[in-house]
């Protein structure tokens, strides 16, 4: 039996004279919800994971693999982690089209077939060969997924990926991501300050304060507890 | 009028040359540059943007103590080859490339400054090492600079004058690119020619400030 939990993290940040300690694990796969006002680390966190920011101590572990840990001095740079990251401000290439965007992560021999089934799969074929500039704001956010999904990584990162608009596009997007995203990833983490998205589409919940983790669970025992 | 269509053919030769070749150098210097802190960084800018504020004439003077029959680097391959690039076509080359150095690193650092970082980020967290990320990010983000530098490069070293005078010389039917052409035409007193010479030279550089601006202003994209 496998005992290795799909993730885990303990991770000590400092940024701009401030400093973080959070902590998370999720025992099977599903989506971790990272939850917490703006300041609290979330995106510090999400960071960490992905490996663009350096801990200043502890660890990051994936399935089997070890991401970061400072009492081994191991650490993995972003481009061989397996992880896709998708920042709030998705980060469309500006040069390239949907298909451009969502093939970037994978290689040029597998790149047509692997885009084509993708694009499919995630109700997406109809954007193919827009530009980012011509896309809405939900639009913008499918394709930034697709792409960090596009060369399978174990762990996606979606920073507030809902935040950015109106209502009826949320509840779209967010219809979208249970359908469709959820299945394509070991793990998700989810960072979001809206307690509804939190509830609608987590497994388990850290709920961040004030620099620290200060409680992990089902999104509804924790969220009813605050 | 052969003598001008000598001249002009030489000219453009130089320049494109010049341009293909520092072109590349100065987007790897303007990524180091921009990309990197290091002991020596602040002596590296000098060197590279001293060009532009020397007198052509000095520029010229330290490149014919570097490659001259007697130079640095000019010495040994005299000494192995018997050839010096002296007073011919590759020292109008090289003296055009290293006048139109600082120019493109410049224009290109700058570009280099201002991207986001996030797309690097996100081309690292897709699988992208460095080398691929330079190739497949930073280039086609700061295209549009590139191209502005590779024209402004060109515009410099087809109107390059005093550095090459120090180590092409100007030998009729070598070296006598268009700008060293309309020296010469005025010290003979050939208005006529000298006319034609300038307005040609004049055209050209229209030509490459319209193109330039045209590139700047548009967005990017």
């Amino acid at each position: 039996m496998d005992v290795q939990p799909a993730l885990e993290f303990d991770v000590v940040l400092h940024a701009g004279g401030r400093s973080w300690h959070h902590t998370g694990r999720m025992d099977r796969p599903g989506t971790l919800v990272l939850f917490g006002a703006s300041g609290a680390g979330k995106t510090l966190t999400l960071r960490a994971l992905a490996g663009l920011t350096r801990p200043a101590g502890g660890h990051v572990r994936c399935g089997g693999r070890v991401l970061f840990d400072t009492a081994t001095g191991v650490v993995v740079p972003p481009q061989s982690r397996r992880v896709g990251y998708v920042p709030q401000h998705t980060g469309l290439f500006p040069y390239l089209n949907v298909r451009g965007n969502v093939g970037f992560g994978v290689p040029r021999a597998t790149r047509a077939t692997r885009v084509d089934a993708l694009l499919a799969e995630l109700d997406l074929v109809a954007l193919g060969d827009r530009a980012p500039a011509s896309l809405s704001g939900g639009e913008q956010q499918r394709v930034a997924i697709a792409r960090a999904l596009a060369p399978g990584p174990q762990l996606l990162l979606l920073d507030e990926p809902f935040s950015a608009l109106d209502r009826a596009a949320r509840r779209e997007l967010r219809a979208w991501f249970a359908a469709h995203v959820r299945a394509q990833a070991q793990v998700v983490v989810l960072v979001t300050h809206d307690a509804e998205e939190a509830r609608s589409l987590g497994d388990r919940l850290v709920l961040v304060e004030d620099g620290a983790t200060v409680a992990e669970g089902a999104p509804a025992e924790v969220l009813g507890r605050s | 009028m052969s003598g001008t269509g000598f001249s002009l053919w030489l000219s453009l030769r130089v320049a494109l040359l010049a341009t293909a070749v520092v072109l590349p150098i100065g987007v790897l210097i303007a990524h180091v540059q921009a990309r990197w802190r290091y002991p020596g960084h602040g002596l590296v800018t000098t060197v590279v943007l001293l060009p532009l504020v020397l007198p052509p004439t000095v520029t010229g003077y330290y490149l014919v103590m570097l490659l001259g029959r007697e130079g640095l680097l000019g010495a040994p391959l005299h000494q192995l080859t018997g050839a010096s690039i002296m007073f011919t076509f590759w020292a109008c080359a090289v003296t055009a490339a290293t006048m139109a150095l600082p120019l493109v690193v410049r224009t290109v650092q700058g570009a280099f400054e201002a991207l986001d970082p996030t797309y690097e980020e996100i081309a690292a967290t897709l699988g992208l090492g460095p080398v691929a990320t330079f190739l497949r990010v930073r280039i086609p983000l700061a295209w549009r600079a590139i191209v502005a530098a590779g024209v402004l490069a060109f515009a410099r070293a087809i109107g390059e004058f005093g550095a090459t005078m120090m180590l092409a010389g100007n030998v009729p039917g070598r070296t006598n690119t268009m700008p060293l052409e309309v020296f010469s035409a005025y010290l003979a007193g050939d208005d006529a020619r000298a006319h034609v010479l300038v307005l040609l030279l004049t055209v050209v550089s229209a030509v490459v400030i319209v193109v330039a601006e045209r590139l700047a202003r548009r967005p990017i994209g």
